[in-house]
Order: structure tokens, then sequence, then C-alpha cells
């Protein structure tokens, strides 16, 4: 039999439908390749064979009765962000310890009442707070690609990015058909530009945030990772919802994004931000960028050069915004309710040593920055003041929803990393979601599309910024670059 | 903005995590370099702009204030590392 694992998601659900083979079969394929790859990619924390199998068992049931649910039977992965019921859910971090929620995310839920299957918990940076994964209590995600320098083979182990990074580099590795992810400043996008996969971060309220780890409420969304355009658009289909449960997740039905798939994108206006034009860009960056822009052309788009005048500001407004409302919702782990409890001489000093130990380094310091940037005399100052650059920021983009339908950047300035690389300056990690966190804090949807390799012989994404619930337009115009670009599988299978 | 040892000891204290000397040492640096970066935004003019509360214009939802969920005092102290019947257990707090 061919390698299962290598199928996309509409491929295999095309393949349950027909009877070439059972879910079962498909499941059990990806779980002996997780337990392969597992040992050197760390892309699941959490491997949940034995629940996949019972599901699994039920989606032979109902295929073979011909009752089948949109996503009957493929087997995907979860982030450990998402609350899994009676499955340990960490947020990878210490402080959650053994959690074992009592309900199950909306979006979660959502998927396994389409079908799906989950195959395990995946990996991401601490409370999805990083942009390489290697703050993750559980150690770092292994990249499955791996660069080449002067012509040679290096095999410096690369970030898949963050803080999605289990997501994608199971996707790109094979062990899942696709897999659930957040994006609060570009957590979904640029780790999928990092390991040649699509991922696509919805506009804000498109989906429920409920039971999903918060980190900072006013940017976080859930959205998918998986190998292609059309894989996305069939999953964020059956994520999305409208919920009782979430005051911010709006009433709107769903469209049947697999639809938009191959519709043409003739006449079609694409707006080019000068602004994205930063300094230290590399030159491949550049021609990616070029390349995006002839396809969409030859594919009968119009290209309009645009400004976004507060683009540079984004960063920094973020990290006010994000720190302050991380600092708030991490609050909640005290030691008392769930998770680690640190035993100390009284009850503060039992929560200052919980949380001592419980939150790794860059936790502390998204905690300490965003209670500094709260405290008495200084909420005007900083949380006040980036909330209405936030405004000037959406401001940009409604100004240019006049002339334009959909925006074409670069997702990141540059292709996957070394570890350690940028772990010693906290900054330069930040420079990461540099050109996606203008899209979380306009509150759009982001799509990153894989579009090319690096001289090193790494992938790169191109990201298309959507008008507010137009996630259509994405799906419809990142199709066309996929056509143009190919796709991008891991060419060396190093760890199997 | 220039963070001194004794202001990151008081933005720990009130974050309720305990940081030892090193830490304090090191976090007086990046806490300064973060705030230092991020005053960029003074350049910008904001004068008369209202901070962002939503991405497009609809009105937060609305329920009726009644109960729909209760009657789980097991499954809200699952997962407590410390409980006596249905209650969490902390160290004594009143003298």
């Amino acid at each position: 039999m061919t390698d299962l694992t290598k199928l996309t998601l509409a491929e295999a659900r095309d393949a349950l439908a027909a009877k070439k083979f059972t879910s079962t079969e498909l499941t059990q394929a990806f779980i002996d390749a997780i337990d392969s790859a597992n040992p050197h990619l760390n892309a699941y924390v959490l491997a949940t064979p034995e629940h996949a199998l019972a599901q699994a068992k039920e989606s032979d049931a109902r295929l073979a009765k011909g009752q089948a649910r949109p996503l009957e039977g493929l087997p995907i992965g979860n982030k450990d962000l998402f609350c899994t019921k009676g499955i340990r859910t960490t947020a990878c971090s210490r402080i959650l310890d053994d959690f074992k929620p009592t309900y199950e995310s909306t979006v979660g839920q959502n998927l396994w009442d389409a079908g799906a299957v989950m195959l395990g918990k995946l990996n991401n940076d601490e409370f999805a707070m990083g942009s390489s994964n290697e703050t993750s209590a559980f150690g770092p995600v292994v990249n499955p690609w791996r660069r080449k320098r002067g012509g040679k083979a290096d095999n410096t182990k690369l970030v898949p990015g963050g803080s999605s990074g289990g997501s994608s580099a199971a996707v790109s590795a094979n062990l899942c058909l696709g897999a659930t992810a957040t994006d609060t400043g570009g957590s979904i996008r640029q780790p999928a530009a990092l390991t040649g996969t699509v991922g696509i971060k919805p506009t804000y309220g498109r989906c429920s945030r409920w039971g999903i780890v918060a980190f900072a409420s006013s940017l976080d969304q859930a959205g998918p990772i998986a190998k292609t355009v059309r894989d996305t658009a069939i999953l964020l289909r059956h994520m999305a919802s409208p919920d009782k449960k979430d005051s911010t997740c709006v009433d709107l039905p769903v469209p049947d994004y697999e639809a938009e798939i191959g519709r043409s994108v003739k006449g079609l206006r694409v707006g080019v931000p000068k602004e994205y034009r930063v300094d230290g860009m590399s030159a491949e960056v550049d021609a990616l960028w070029q390349k995006g822009i002839a396809w969409l052309k030859a594919a009968g788009a119009t290209i309009h050069d645009i400004s976004l005048p507060h683009t540079k500001y984004a960063l920094p407004a973020y990290y006010i915004v994000a720190p302050a409302e991380c600092s708030s919702n991490l609050a909640r782990y005290d030691g008392v309710r769930y998770g680690l409890r640190v035993p100390g001489k009284d009850l503060i000093d039992t929560y200052e040593a919980t949380r001592a130990a419980g939150f790794g380094k860059e936790v502390k310091r998204r905690v300490l920055i965003g209670t500094y940037v709260l405290s008495a005399g200084y909420y005007d100052a900083y949380y006040l003041k980036a909330q209405k650059v936030r405004t000037l920021i959406k401001q940009d983009f409604d100004k240019a929803w006049s002339n334009v339908d959909v925006v074409l950047t670069p997702t990141t300035p540059s292709p996957a990393f070394g570890f350690g690389e940028k772990a010693g300056d906290p900054i330069a990690m930040y420079l990461e979601d540099i050109f996606t966190v203008t899209v979380n804090m306009a509150g759009l949807p982001g799509i990153s599309v894989p579009a090319g390799l690096s001289g090193e012989g790494t992938p790169m994404g191109l990201q298309l910024i959507g008008k507010p619930f137009d996630e259509g337009t994405l799906f419809r115009t990142a199709q066309v670059i996929e056509d143009a670009a190919g796709r991008f599988p891991v060419p060396e299978r190093w760890w199997a | 903005m220039q963070v001194d040892e004794a202001t990151v000891r008081r933005i720990a204290r009130l974050a309720r995590i305990r940081i030892t000397d090193e830490e304090a040492k090191a976090l007086e640096g990046e806490l300064s370099g973060i705030l230092a970066w991020v005053e960029q935004l003074d350049e910008v003019n904001t004068d008369n702009v209202p901070p962002m509360t939503r991405v497009a214009d609809m009105k937060l939802k609305k329920r009726e204030d009644v109960v729909t969920d209760g009657e789980k005092a097991d499954d809200i102290v699952a997962n407590a590392p410390l409980t006596e019947d249905h209650f969490f257990v902390v160290p004594k707090v009143v003298e």
C-alpha cells in the first residue's frame, strides 16, 4: 500500500468515501509515523493512539452505513492550547502540571462533531509566547527541514517557528493531515512559512476562543495549519461557528470556503504596501515577493502600490497590548484551583513560589512587562496609547480597502533559523513577527502560503491579508500562488 | 524608560512571582530595553483617536441574566492540588 500519511486531507477524505482504505488503517499509519518520528522531532507532547483508534472505529462504522460527516475519519493533531475533555492540557507550561479539563474547546468539539480523529496534543511555545517553539516546557520542536550552507548539507537543528511549532512540524513531517493552531501575533502564519505548510489566521471573532488557554484575549484567534490551501479551507469551515460561550465570537454563518478553491482572481485588486520593504529584508525575500506579484498578475489580478503608514508601530504596540493582557489572563495560575502548587509559609508565599517554579523565563518576562504597563499611573501612557495606535493601524487598512481587495506581503523577514540563534535577545525574536503582527492588531484575516525556497534550501512563505470576514478571497488568491509555486514537501525524511 | 532593580522587585511582587537576585539583575536590563523600544510610540499623534475596541462595527452580544450551568462541584475541584469536601484548601489567611 502507498504511504497513506503522504496524502492531503482532501485526498484522504475522497479515498475514504471511495472505500479505498479505512479510517482505522489511515489512523494506524499516522500512529506508526508518530512513534518513529516523535523522538526526533518532539512535535507531539502527548500522543493519544487509543483515543484516535476508538474515534476511527466509530468513523468506519458511519462510513460503512453511508452516514459520513464532513471530516469523517480524518486524523488531525490538536495544539496543546486547546482544552480536551479528560485529556491532559498544559499550554506547554509546567504550571498546568497534569491538568485534565472537564470540558472540550468549542473549536475542538466542532471538529470531532464533524467526524475528525484526534491523534494527540501538539507542542507549542509556553502559553503561545514565542516564535521558535523554544520556550515549551517539553523542550523545542525540530523543523523537519534542514538547510544547506555553501552547497553542503548542514545538520544544525532548525526551529519550526512558533508558537504553533508542533502543528507546523507535524503537518510538514506527515504526522497528521492537518492541525489546529492559534495566532496572537503570527503564531500560525510564521510557523507555516518556516515549514512549507499553509496556515490561516481568520478574522478576530470567526472562531470561538472558548476552551482555548488564553494569552492575549483581544488578539488570540484559532485557525488551521495544513498541507494545502484547500485543506485549510476545509478545516476552517469546520472549526468556525457562532458560540454563545464567547461573546466576541460573531453570529455570522460560516461559508463553504472550499468552494472558493479554483475560482478566478481576474480583476482582483492586490495591494502591495511599501512599508513592508523594511531595512535588513533579505534580497531573496524581496525576490519572492516580486514573484508572487508576477503570479497574481499573470492570473488576471491588478497590482496597486498602497501605503500603510503606521505599520512600523504595530510591533511595539503589540508588545504593550499582548503582555498587558497576558499578565491579567495568567493571574489565574495561583496554585489553588488547578495545576502546580509549591507550598509556602503563607498564601502570598505560596502564590509566589508556585508562579516562580511554574512559569518559564519568557512568560515571566511578559507577565512583568504587562504588570508594569498596567501598574498605577502608567495605564494611559502605555495600554491606552497602544490601543489608540491600533485604531490608526486599522484605519490604514480601512483606507486601503477602498482601492484594493487583498494585500500581498512576505510572511517572515527570513527563513528558518537554528536553535538558540535568536534566544539571547528578546527583541530580535520579537522581530520575527514584524510582517504578521499588524494583522492581529487590526483583527484581520491573514494566510501564509509557501512560495519558494531560500538559498539555504528551506521554505519561505507569502502572506495575503484580507478584509474582515473575507477569508474566502484569501483562499481563492492563495490557491493561485500554490498553483504557480507548487507544493513543498520535505525533501529528505532524515528522521525515518 | 530605565527600570531599576527596586522597580523590578516591586513589579515582581505585584505579579506574585518570586525572583532571585540574579533574575532581578537580568530583568532590569531586559525590561529597560523593551520599554525603551516601545517608546517609539510617542512619535505617533493619538490626540482625538479612540482606543480600538472591535474589528467590525457590531454590538457585543448580550444574553438573559439567568443560570445556564451549574451543579458541577466535582468538576470544578477535579484538578485542584488540595481540596476538602468541594472546598479549595489554602494556607490560613486570617489569624
